[in-house]
């Protein structure tokens, strides 16, 4: 069952003199969640950032395999191929949709690899060709299938600046599934959402794993999220990896512990308990 | 090696006063974040201000032109300052945290208006004055070859030199200076801690534009005419030395300036005349291009 | 030149503030009018500069600002939050009502305008309000279109664009004037048509070759760069004389013909062969269908490819550039494609520009040309097709219409020349219109699709681009 999907190989990001990242390995298997947790600054965005081709690592290898066993080295890609190739689609920590469009135009954005060859490199679009009228029916569809998935069907039609908080953070996700992606990486989806967002929110993860064929990265602060719905924890610390395992194996780890305690969050610390 | 030597000072003139024209683009940059387009309008406004002025000075007044040269560019200095800071009320303040377009057509807008209000006040024709500080010194060579320094170059690079010293002393140990950098960094916390935020932007076109009044009075001096179309030119190529220093950079601003006058003079010298141009503009190009953060600014880095 | 309205007291009016006020305004422009108003340089027989004074005007000037200055704090400033809610209730009423019938009224009307233009003012009157307004104000609603898909929807700021109206011109000129009367001369009447689309292609070409290098530049920094490319292709213009004849410009450039045959008084010419009487009249309306049909083609192109997957894609590079990286859009080609494509519209201008004036040089391309194109795409609200079609009409439109005012001179006296103050006017009325409208005049933005109701996007939430 537990096939790897990405691993991270002795990553190392460095900008000028500060290490932001160090020699960090990890895995993210297949079919789980994987939550990527640590105090503030201890660059797990810059992992993200790395993966999603943002930032180019300094050293470090990370190699992202298909079902079909094709493997791709996401450290050699530029990042709109990570998304369209690797098939990898990501959510930012601080929001960013395309506010002044509607939200069905944002779903459609994010499928505009299949719509461009569709559409002939526009050329075939331009005199409106059969083919390419079928293809985005088939676009708007499954946009749909996320928009009902997310909650989102009566606002389909609104600017996507105009959404409630709560809703921008699943419609960024709905985004980033309608790439039909095999890895999804949340950079804190939870954050800032209230009690009742945060339960839609975990059943929308909890869709995605259950009926799709999609892993999940995540960085979340709020460890209720984390260890309910997480398969895997690793923990980073100033840029290394100081914890990997299962919610329950990281919660007890001593050296967690410290980390946490270190920059006496009583809050956090309290939620690992 | 005398033509190199000659050029060479040329150049430095010539980019002093691109020099005292970027620091306005460049302060302007830094506490706003927006592109001057009018700045170089400002600068000629500032050269017919002096015009006028000087020619009151000798011929009404009949003061000694080293006078006359002092009072010129003290008045020349308070009045294009009043200019700019009007030119910001009226065309830039309102549109402050509106729409990031609307400030550079307002200003785009306000160049054209400063260019042709000029043409029409005071007529399209070049207006020519008799050669001020005439003579030089020969530095090396002899006759055909000889190196020479103007008393215009001179004053020019003194000017600029005492003038930059001022206005970095400013900007680095007053309270004002502060007030400034602090906008810059971020003006909402800048006006939670008690700054006056508009006044001190006020402040900084006033300083942007007096520097450019300077300018103004050394053009004149220096080529002994000015065209109402003459803000164009110089006020792009002043753009492009603030890019090539840095933005936001004082010192980088002047160091650019430099270099564009420099690489102007010594392109007309070897190469030819009519692509000085073309050279600083594809200089500014291949400058935005290669070296974004220019050569003393601080690298701006992608936040994801 | 009154300040902006702070400190103009609300509700109650104190007459000694305001007075303060006013008086403080007239100082600022006493300020301001010495000594640029009040002393004119002027040179005498001699060549000398010469002052002279004309102290009267500065008063002229003081007096209005404080009377004007006095009035608007006393009566407009005052209940200026009254008047607005009040008038905003009606017109959208009327607007809402004519909008779905605008293009279409609109379109009728720009069909219509020759051969209105034509029988009120006959063959000879007419062909001012054809060439000189029509024809005049459509290349600019052509550029302004071209342009908007560059700035309007991919969010990308070309202040150089007039360079790709003048790659198009001279493509033109120079194929029509050098190579094709060389090569195949019977091709003659034909060459606009052939070189029409050449001049497109070639613009393109160059508008990829200039976009290359610009596109990791974002904002002030591509304003710029694009202003640079522009001047350098000017400035070559103007100095490569073996190319381009430097300043003298290229003249007796081939006039457009009706599909291979020509507007002349000859046998073969447009008028014999229709049976018509020859009349100048003739070449200035079909010049007038040819550019409005170009126009035409720029919107519909536009129009369609805002649906396109491309187009969405440039519209969601101007709200979010990393956020299409993260979905696989290939930020590079989608940017180089709107530089292509509308730089591909500005060179078919160019071509019809050259063609129109038969003669062009360096000086039609200067950079007030990119401003006045980038003002009408910015005033009319960006990626607004009707927006630049009224701010084209405004602004170009507005331009000549100071042309005809030489009644002018009958008030101010024979040395008034109105034509010098139009461009003053054009600067002003750009800072104006951006602090009436700082998004523009059609700031709304329509959805290119939806699933249940067709909703305006209000322009508080469009965003403006970074690059």
């Amino acid at each position: 069952m537990s096939t790897t999907l990405l691993s991270i190989d002795h990553l190392t990001m460095r900008f000028g003199g500060l290490t932001a990242v160090n020699d960090l390995s990890f895995a993210v298997r297949k079919g789980e969640i994987t939550a990527l947790i640590g105090p503030n600054g201890a660059g797990k965005t810059t992992v993200f950032n790395c993966i999603t081709g943002f930032y180019k690592p300094t050293e470090g290898m990370m190699t992202l395999r298909h079902a079909n066993g094709r493997d791709f080295l996401l450290e050699r890609m530029p990042d709109h191929e990570i998304n369209w190739k690797a098939k990898v689609a990501r959510t930012f920590q601080n929001i960013r949709l395309f506010s002044g469009m509607t939200v069905l135009e944002n779903l459609l954005v994010a499928q505009h690899n299949p719509l461009m060859v569709a559409s002939g490199f526009s050329i075939l679009g331009i005199f409106g060709v059969k083919s390419f009228k079928a293809k985005e029916k088939e676009a708007v569809e499954h946009a749909v299938y996320w928009l009902e998935k997310a909650g989102l069907m009566d606002r389909a039609d609104d600017p996507a600046g105009d959404l409630p908080y709560g809703d921008q953070r699943r419609l960024e996700i709905a985004r980033a599934m309608c790439t039909r992606p095999t890895l999804l990486c949340l950079d804190e989806p939870a954050a800032g959402l209230n009690p009742k967002e945060s339960a839609d929110l975990n059943a929308l993860l909890m869709t995605i794993r259950k009926d799709h064929d999609t892993s999940i990265l995540l960085i979340e602060h709020d460890m209720s999220v984390v260890m309910k719905i997480s398969d895997h924890i690793v923990v980073l610390d100033y840029g290394v990896k100081i914890s990997d395992g299962t919610p329950d194996f990281v919660k007890n780890d001593p050296k967690v512990i410290a980390a946490y305690l270190g920059v006496e969050d009583d809050e956090s610390l309290e939620a690992i308990r | 090696m005398e033509v190199f030597v000659q050029q060479l000072i040329n150049g430095l003139t010539l980019g002093s006063i691109y020099g005292l024209i970027a620091i306005g683009y460049t302060m302007v940059f830094g506490i706003i974040g927006m592109v001057n387009f009018a700045h170089g309008d400002v600068f000629m406004v500032g050269s017919f201000i002096a015009l006028i002025l000087f020619m009151v000075a000798t011929s009404f007044l009949g003061l000694p032109v080293v006078a006359a040269l002092v009072v010129v560019l003290v008045l020349a200095m308070a009045l294009t300052g009043l200019w700019n800071w009007t030119i910001e009320r009226v065309a830039y303040r309102p549109l402050r945290g509106s729409f990031r377009l609307a400030p550079l057509i307002s200003a785009i807008g306000m160049s054209i208006f400063l260019s042709n209000l000029i043409q029409v006040l005071q007529g399209p024709r070049n207006k020519p004055l008799p050669p001020m500080l005439p003579g030089s010194i020969q530095i090396m060579g002899q006759d055909a070859t000889a190196v020479a320094i103007s008393y215009k170059q001179i004053t020019i690079m003194v000017v600029t030199i005492v003038l930059l010293a001022l206005f970095w002393w400013v900007v680095q140990k007053t309270p004002l200076g502060r007030a400034q950098r602090a906008c810059e960094q971020d003006a909402k916390m800048a006006a939670l801690l008690g700054i006056n935020v508009d006044r001190t932007i006020s402040i900084t076109f006033v300083m942007g534009a007096a520097l450019a009044a300077v300018a103004g009075v050394m053009y004149l001096m220096y080529y002994g005419v000015v065209n109402f179309s003459d803000g164009f030119v110089p006020g792009v190529k002043a753009f492009t030395a603030a890019v090539l220093g840095g933005i936001g950079s004082l010192p980088g601003a002047v160091l650019g300036g430099l270099l564009i006058g420099l690489i102007e003079t010594m392109w007309s010298a070897y190469f030819t005349i009519d692509y000085k141009d073309v050279a600083a503009f594809s200089i500014l190009a291949i400058a935005l291009i290669f070296l974004p953060s220019g050569i003393l600014g601080r690298p701006d880095v992608e936040k994801v | 030149m009154a300040e902006s309205q702070n400190g103009a007291p609300k509700g109650a009016v104190d007459l000694g503030a305001a007075i303060k006020d006013s008086l403080i305004a007239t100082l600022v422009m006493f300020g301001l009018s010495v000594p640029i108003l009040a002393l004119r340089t002027d040179q005498n027989m001699e060549n000398r500069l010469i002052l002279e004074p004309r102290w009267h005007y500065v008063w002229i000037a003081c007096a209005l600002v404080f009377v004007g200055r006095l009035l608007l704090t006393l009566f407009v400033w005052n209940k200026g939050a009254k008047i607005v809610t009040k008038k905003a209730a009606t017109p959208s009423d009327l607007a809402n009502a004519i909008r779905p019938y605008l293009g279409r009224i609109g379109l009728i009307l720009i069909i219509a305008y020759p051969m209105v233009a034509l029988s009120i003012t006959g063959p000879q009157g007419s062909i001012k309000w054809i060439d000189n307004f029509g024809i005049q104000i459509l290349i600019y609603i052509m550029l302004g279109w071209g342009l908007n898909i560059v700035v309007g929807l991919a969010g990308l700021l070309d202040l150089g664009y007039v360079a790709f109206y003048a790659v198009g011109a001279y493509s033109y000129a120079i194929i029509a004037t050098n190579v094709i009367p060389a090569t195949i001369p019977s091709l003659g009447f034909w060459s606009f048509w052939i070189c029409l689309p050449i001049s497109g292609l070639l613009a393109a070409f160059w508008g990829v070759l200039l976009g290359f290098p610009v596109l990791r530049l974002r904002g002030d920094y591509l304003a710029i760069v694009t202003l640079a490319f522009g001047e350098i292709i000017r400035l070559i213009l103007i100095n490569w004389i073996a190319f381009s004849n430097g300043y003298a410009g290229i003249s007796s450039i081939p006039r457009p013909s009706f599909f291979g045959i020509p507007f002349n008084a000859s046998d073969v010419g447009f008028a014999a062969r229709f049976g018509i009487e020859f009349s100048p009249i003739h070449r200035t309306i079909f010049l007038y269908y040819v550019i409005l049909a170009l126009a035409l083609l720029t919107a519909f192109v536009t129009l369609k490819l805002r649906r396109l997957p491309v187009g969405r894609a440039w519209e969601a590079l101007r709200e979010d550039e990393i956020a299409c990286r993260s979905l696989g859009i290939n930020t590079v080609s989608t940017k180089l494609t709107a530089f292509a494509i509308g730089a591909m519209f500005g060179g078919f201008a160019g071509c019809f520009f050259a063609a129109r004036q038969g003669f062009i040089s360096p000086e039609s391309f200067v950079f007030l040309e990119s401003a006045q194109i980038l003002a009408i795409v910015v005033l009319g609200g960006m990626g607004s097709l009707i927006g630049v079609v009224i701010s084209s009409i405004a602004l170009v439109g507005g331009i000549e219409i100071l042309r005809e005012l030489d009644f002018l001179k009958q008030v101010f006296g024979p040395n008034f020349d109105p034509a010098q103050f139009r461009m003053l006017i054009f600067g002003s009325a750009m800072v104006v219109m951006m602090l009436w409208k700082p998004r523009g005049l059609v700031s709304k933005r329509e959805p290119t699709i939806f699933l249940k109701e067709r909703k305006s996007i209000s322009g508080s939430f469009v965003k403006e681009g970074h690059g």
